[in-house]
């Protein structure tokens, strides 16, 4: 008996019921490509996340004024203007600190000859870029002598810079913010989207202190909208954050008891968090798309139950011309992995082009790995081999008179 | 145990010995119903020889021709077919044993649907092993003999009965059998087929000496053989001459 000529047994029985061959290959078709889709989906939700993660910078902080309660009112974080200059000075120098970038934020009219462009105007410290990890595309970041000469110097945007100066070099040209002329110093490399969803390329950054002398003017007398604060290692941030709060209530003075006029946010833990809701997602999908594929399997055991009781004659007859049980174990099982192999090939060509499908149509990120195609295959194999073992078990357990009585 | 061992001069094919055959039946009124077929058979039968089994309906002809072909075991007694004692043989054995030494033709002549005559007669092969090319040139040699060589392509349903049970006997004959076992092989065909068929056999017997055991109820068709075994409720009442 050569497995060979079984296949080729297996495959003129699939031949000879096209239509049925066909159908139950659609469950396996389907429940592969939902798989590979959903895989993709969740993949890319889970790179999305990454990213925005990783364009935060690492071991970040967000120190943000507020969360005070004044009486019986409680106001929400950032809304008062607590934090100074100085805090983020006195944060910096903190052991458990690597870096710490105070920031104030405004909106503001961009010009560049004829083109304009309202967008988000940032003041920082030169710092900042090497806090966000975020180098420049073309020129250079503003120098701690920009910051404390409060020089007129703007760092650029991608989408700032494309849509200012279109294929224009922006760099050494000036535009105006407010009606002020600034500098241009260099374009920042694009960073994409943050994990609120904000465009991160739009926006435009100057020196802390050009901007709260001449730009918000009033807005900022000598505080910060927030800071970010990067800690020395992973490792001791928790250290870090007691650290922080401990010295923020000392040079508020607050009294043991009181409410701190201050919060301290870490982005690990949040980041942990978002990436953590990605990877549920991704197993949802996951689990939702395997129950197609058992729908699938399930229906290739019911088609080949089906074709054993039909083709019990054929079985007897087989038996009595020589096949042994292993025979016709194998044939029977080689159809329903054949239908399964056929229909997971597919599947994985059905889910790609899906996946690039909804890639297109709903701008979403879709990650196709190997592994994903991989995993879905042998899925559908195991379900073929899974649900093709009791029919086919059946098949070879009759018994060769009574097969052949079989009307 | 076997103590009776068997006889083996190089004359015996099949030899059986108080072969019984009981069914156990669970009607689903009154539990297990034991119903025995088969009365202690014994029986000889040399290489080259052409005997018919005849009896009535329900006599126990086709019992003893399935447990003959391997298709089933017997409750008790004992077979030695080839000098093998074949009676207590696991499935996978008795499927080769059906494979390489026995050829079967069935009166409906259960040929494999929506296959040609040449696939037909190539299956055994495929599960004794041999390779498609050769299996087919084989096919193809014995479908010329019993004069079909121009219906190898043909489907069963395209072919005359007749046809068909030449294909069936080509497939019975193509793993070079010693021995070919025929249940009713002419109860679906008319007179005319029927003798033609009978001649296919009284050939294979008379030149390539291939021992046949004929299951029939028909007393013409019998009379192609050369000794008649009839069987009466399970037991055999006489074992002889043709014309009894």
């Amino acid at each position: 008996m050569n497995l060979l000529a079984i296949i080729g047994e297996a495959l003129r029985a699939l031949r000879l019921n096209r239509l049925r061959t066909g159908l139950t290959m659609l469950g396996m078709i389907i429940g592969v490509a939902a798989v590979v889709l959903m895989l993709s989906i969740g993949q890319g939700a889970q790179t999305t996340v990454n990213q925005a993660i990783a364009s935060m910078g690492s071991n970040l902080f967000i120190v943000l004024p507020g969360a005070t309660s004044s009486g019986a009112m409680r106001q929400s974080s950032g809304s008062a203007q607590t934090l100074t200059l100085g805090d983020a000075q006195a944060v910096a120098s903190l052991p458990s600190i690597k870096a710490v970038a105070p920031i104030i934020t405004g909106t503001a009219q961009l010009n560049f000859g004829a083109n304009n462009w309202s967008t988000v105007v940032t003041g920082v410290t030169p710092d900042y870029f090497k806090v966000r990890n975020w180098s420049t595309e073309d020129g250079e970041v503003f120098s701690d002598t920009d910051f404390r000469s409060a020089a007129r110097v703007v760092v650029l945007g991608q989408v700032i810079a494309k849509n200012l100066f279109g294929d224009e070099d922006p760099t050494g040209k000036t535009i105006r913010i407010k009606k002020s002329p600034f500098l241009v110093t260099g374009v920042l490399a694009a960073k994409g989207q943050s994990l609120d969803g904000r465009d991160q390329d739009d926006s435009v950054f100057i020196p802390l202190t050009t901007g709260q002398r001449q730009i918000f003017g009033s807005q900022f007398p000598g505080t910060i909208r927030f800071m970010m604060v990067q800690g020395k290692s992973a490792e001791i941030m928790e250290e870090a954050e007691s650290e922080i709060n401990q010295l923020l209530r000392q040079r508020h003075r607050l009294a043991e008891g009181m409410d701190s006029d201050f919060t301290v946010r870490n982005m690990a833990a949040l980041a942990a968090v978002a990436t953590g809701a990605a990877k549920v997602m991704s197993l949802m999908l996951g689990a939702i798309a395997s129950v197609s594929l058992l729908v699938g399997g399930i229906g290739i055991m019911n088609i080949m139950l089906v074709s054993v009781t039909e083709r019990t004659r054929e079985i007897g007859i087989r038996m009595a011309i020589g096949a042994n049980r292993r025979a016709i174990l194998t044939q029977f099982l080689l159809e329903a992995l054949v239908i399964c192999i056929l229909g997971g090939l597919a599947g994985v060509a059905l889910g790609i082009g899906g996946a690039w499908a909804v890639s297109q149509a709903a701008d979403m990120v879709v990650v196709i790995t190997l592994g994903m195609v991989g995993l879905a295959f042998l899925f559908a194999s195991a379900v073929g081999i899974f649900f093709g073992f009791y029919p086919a078990r059946k098949a070879a357990a009759l018994r060769p008179v009574e097969a052949l009585r079989y009307e | 145990m076997a103590s009776v061992q068997p006889d083996s001069t190089a004359e015996s094919l099949i030899r059986v010995e108080n072969l019984c055959k009981t069914y156990s039946l669970d009607n689903g009124i009154n539990g297990t119903v034991n119903s025995q077929v088969l009365y202690d058979v014994s029986l000889n039968i040399n290489r080259g020889e052409f005997v018919a089994i005849m009896g009535h309906s329900g006599s126990g002809k086709s019992t003893l021709m399935n447990l003959l072909g391997c298709l089933d075991t017997p409750s008790s007694g004992h077979y030695w077919l080839a000098g093998r004692d074949v009676a207590a043989l696991p499935e996978n054995e008795l499927a080769r044993v059906r494979n390489h030494t026995i050829g079967f033709v069935f009166q409906g002549f259960n040929l494999l649907k929506r296959m040609t005559a040449l696939d037909n007669v190539a299956t055994p092969l495929l599960y004794a092993g041999v390779g498609r090319a050769e299996s087919r040139r084989r096919a193809l040699e014995l479908l010329r003999q019993t004069g079909l060589g121009n219906f190898a392509a043909y489907q069963p349903n395209q072919l005359s009965g007749g046809q068909q049970q030449r294909v069936a006997i080509s497939r019975a004959l193509v793993n070079n059998p010693q021995l070919i076992l025929a249940d009713e092989p002419t109860g679906n065909l008319d007179t005319q087929t029927s003798g033609e068929i009978m001649a296919v056999f009284e050939r294979l017997n008379r030149e390539q000496g291939i021992t046949i055991v004929l299951v029939t109820h028909e007393n013409d068709v019998a009379a192609y053989a050369h000794r008649l075994v009839r069987l009466k409720d399970g037991r055999v009442v006489h074992d002889g001459g043709v014309t009894a």
